[in-house]
């Protein structure tokens, strides 16, 4: 292991983007990931597109989607240099080896704002990875970094637990890239009790905010929002971490949602279905149990992506309920009162806001909503799927992380999930993560090696 | 397969995570194909397992292949699905177990055809006959006559084509495939580009996993190509002499500087070269990699590719030696290879061309 001039601690796709710009620049990169090379990655290897600027997409459309789900305690300086950066996002990417392929089926709406890379998440990290060791960074897998050695506000070394012992690892720069806390169930439990129980995290295993903590408790500025996170509904049959795309619902615009007791709770049609499923993770985690069912008739089957578990079934809306352990009277309340008010006058076009709602029903369906009476009757058990945390470090337009008074520390830098509350705070828009993950990824690394340079 | 799950279960079950996902989308033609069929059978999983080239693109880039408990390798089982369609739509049924052996197969078939010709040869030119130095016009007529050549070469590759055209047929009707939509003449034009372009073997543009599951090249799609070049000039040079002979009454052995000649040898080089670096290629390939795709699958490329280089040594020594007392013995090893290879066609890794157009062609009619 060779002393490294720039140390990147992570091994997600803004601590690749980092070590790529560093090496780009000329400096020796010390790549340490804490998994192994077949789980490393982070939860990027989940990811499957990114949001960027384009011919078609304006950086102020970029804004006020941004603005518009998070709210106006957004960082909009940082914002907007992110956005700005955007624009050469693609180039640069191509540049380092990734390949583009048309939209996913079913994501055509994300095709004027969403660039999706061939093969996903993990094939965009192998992709980084080769690039970045034929570019001669050293990458150490199984090298947990446990702590930051800091003093007068500068990083001198991180004490790493590695397979042959604790080593100290001394560099003139080091990136912080080792994302958020959303696999730390303890942590999580600290603000949402013994509904953590219940909860699957649908990235990765391995992100337990170790050193988010280790810069918060060294002084660091504490960005973002601490019960924040992002999670969209879940099958709860599926396995508690790691369980990727294939465990999302997406029946749920077309059908209805109810709880243990057979209420609804949320308005299913509210908007097309990107830019609502965020917000049924925290839904759901606000019912009895943080357990729901996205209950739908058979006239539905066909018209969204079938997940990994097939549905529970019933000849009637009394059996179905049974099957699901929920209140069989309620259901059929529930599933009577829903269909008396369904507009069946308005025609039912799913690709559209229709228009078909249910006039007097508390809560409202205010689209697709199509009377459930065509046995037999089908039902997803749901839970929360956590997908990450919006609790970050300030940074400052150099990736250089802030102390308490919100002065630059001149050579730690963040990039990524641990500082994504900068301008992640709320809700969430689609590939922004990655957006925020590569633009200051690259600004890190390129800073930290200039850093290092000048050292 | 002892301690692999029976394949139509297991396609079933990877392949609805694949469904769920869709992130491979991108690759090949396989995803697009799932993504019309919720559940597979059995003609399924072979329209499937044939349109996959083996590029190992998704694999790499499956964030549920192995150690995740969901263990998705699309790759490997749909190598196993491809040998599994070999066997089934071989006839007769008996012969499908030669799929299992084939390097006895292979090595059988070539030395009893060159037993025959041996035998031929001693009928006609006695044992001194076998080893005399023949030059000039007939001279290796002189040796087996004529008309056994065509008649053992007709035949054979009748019953070969005969065969795979029968193979194809039951794959493609399984696949879905209707006896309308055979004798569409777009769909034939799609699926040979699709076929001549080797598609869906650049990974959908980063090229071929293999043999560096980490560096996608396209050495592999490179050499596929060279074999079959060299299998076409190989045909030409064929045809090319038969015309001569036939119809301008030139008796061969033909000088080096004539067209069936020069194209024998370029033909010769090319199936050489493709083939030889196949098989270094599967030298290269880690161990673990074929041992997923179940016992037999490495085998059956090895003896294909042993056998095809085997008809370019000797035709291309034959050509350099046959003013020598060697070009008998040489004769004997080129006409048994040749006849080999005829012979193993329907039984062998020959099938993977025959059942990948079927599989291509079914695509285009599906995806239209």
């Amino acid at each position: 292991m060779q002393a490294p001039d720039v140390l990147v601690i992570g091994g997600g796709n803004a601590a690749l983007c980092a070590a790529l710009a560093a090496a780009d620049r000329g400096a020796r990169v010390l790549l340490l990931e804490k998994t192994s090379a077949e789980w490393r990655g982070g939860n990027s290897k989940y990811t499957r597109n990114i949001r960027l600027v384009g011919p078609d997409y304006s950086e102020e459309e970029f804004l006020a989607d941004l603005v518009g789900v998070t709210g106006e305690e957004i960082d909009k300086d940082l914002a907007t240099l992110v956005i700005e950066r955007s624009g050469g996002v693609s180039r640069w990417m191509e540049a380092h080896g990734v390949h583009w392929q048309p939209p996913f089926r079913g994501t055509l709406q994300l095709a004027r704002t969403n660039h999706f890379f061939l093969g996903g998440g993990k094939a965009l990290l192998n992709t980084y990875y080769d690039r970045a060791q034929r570019a001669g960074v050293e990458v150490r897998y199984h090298a947990e970094v446990v702590s930051l050695q800091l003093a007068d506000g500068r990083f001198r070394s991180a004490i790493v637990d590695m397979p042959e012992g604790r080593r100290e690892v001394p560099a003139p720069a080091v990136v912080v890239a080792s994302g958020g806390f959303e696999s730390n169930l303890e942590w999580l439990g600290r603000y949402w009790g013994k509904a953590v129980d219940n909860y699957l995290i649908r990235g990765t295993s391995a992100n337990d905010g170790r050193l988010l903590a280790d810069l918060l408790e060294g002084g660091a500025l504490q960005r973002g929002n601490p019960r924040g996170f992002h999670a969209v509904a879940c099958d709860a049959r599926s396995p508690r971490y790691e369980g990727g795309i294939v465990t999302r619902v997406d029946s749920l615009p077309f059908g209805i949602a109810v709880n243990r007791d057979g209420r609804r709770f949320g308005d299913e049609g509210q908007d097309l279905w990107p830019k609502r499923y965020a917000t049924w993770g925290g839904l759901i985690a606000l019912q009895p149990d943080q357990l729901a069912f996205s209950v739908f008739d058979s006239q539905v089957l066909g018209l969204f992506i079938p997940p990994l578990f097939p549905p529970l079934e019933g000849a009637t809306i009394e059996e179905l309920a049974v099957k699901i352990n929920v209140d069989p009277g309620g259901l059929e309340t529930t599933v009577g009162e829903f269909n008396r008010a369904a507009r069946r006058e308005i025609p039912f076009d799913f690709r559209r806001l229709d228009g078909r709602g249910t006039p007097g029903l508390q809560p409202p369906k205010s689209n697709w909503a199509l009377p459930i009476e065509q046995p037999p009757f089908f039902a997803y058990p749901m839970r929360p799927g956590i997908t990450f945390t919006y609790l970050a470090v300030g940074v400052d337009r150099h990736a250089r992380v802030l102390d308490g008074s919100g002065r630059p520390m001149e050579n730690v830098f963040a990039a990524g999930e641990v500082m994504a509350g900068n301008i992640l705070l709320n809700g969430y828009v689609g590939g922004v993560g990655l957006t925020i993950g590569t633009v200051f990824g690259q600004i890190a690394g390129e800073e930290a090696a200039a850093h290092a340079r000048a050292a | 397969m002892p301690g692999l799950p029976e394949l139509l279960d297991e396609a079933n079950r990877q392949l609805t995570i694949c469904n769920a996902c869709r992130y491979c989308e991108g690759y090949c033609a396989v995803f697009p194909a799932l993504e019309r069929r919720s559940v597979l059978r059995e003609g399924d999983v072979a329209l499937l397992a044939n349109l996959c080239h083996d590029c190992r693109a998704c694999y790499q880039a499956c964030m549920y292949a192995p150690p995740h408990e969901f263990a998705v390798n699309v790759p490997a089982l749909l190598s196993r699905g491809r040998l599994e369609s070999y066997r089934r739509y071989a006839w007769p049924g008996a012969f499908a177990r030669l799929f299992d052996h084939p390097r006895h197969a292979a090595a059988g078939a070539s030395l009893i055809v060159a037993v025959l010709v041996l035998v031929a040869i001693v009928v006609r030119a006695g044992v001194g006959g076998l080893v005399a130095v023949q030059t000039g016009p007939g001279a290796f007529y002189r040796l087996i006559a004529y008309e056994v050549m065509v008649a053992v070469a007709m035949i054979l590759s009748a019953a070969a084509l005969t065969l795979l055209a029968g193979g194809f047929y039951r794959l493609w009707r399984d696949a879905g495939g209707s006896r309308r939509q055979l004798l569409d003449l777009h769909l034939w034009a799609g699926a040979l580009s699709d076929a001549a372009k080797l598609r869906y073997l650049r990974g959908g543009g980063g090229g071929c996993h293999y043999p560096d599951p980490l560096r996608p090249a396209q050495a592999r799609l490179a050499h596929h190509h060279v074999l079959v070049a060299g299998f076409a000039l190989a045909f030409a040079a064929t045809v090319v002499a038969a015309f001569e002979q036939d119809v301008l009454g030139l008796i061969p052995p033909y000088p080096i500087l004539s067209a069936p000649v020069l194209l024998g040898i370029a033909g010769g080089l090319l199936v050489m070269a493709g083939a030889g670096g196949l098989l270094l290629m599967k030298r290269r390939e880690p161990a673990a990699a074929h041992d997923l795709r179940g016992p037999g699958f490495r085998a059956l490329d090895v003896a294909f590719l042993v056998l095809v280089e085997s008809v370019a040594v000797t035709g291309l020594l034959l050509l350099v030696m046959r003013a020598t007392p060697a070009m008998g013995p040489l004769l004997v090893a080129h006409l048994g290879a040749v006849g080999g290879l005829f012979a193993t066609a329907p039984y062998g890794k020959f099938v993977h061309a025959v059942h990948r157009f079927a599989a291509l062609l079914r695509d285009r009619a599906e995806a239209r």
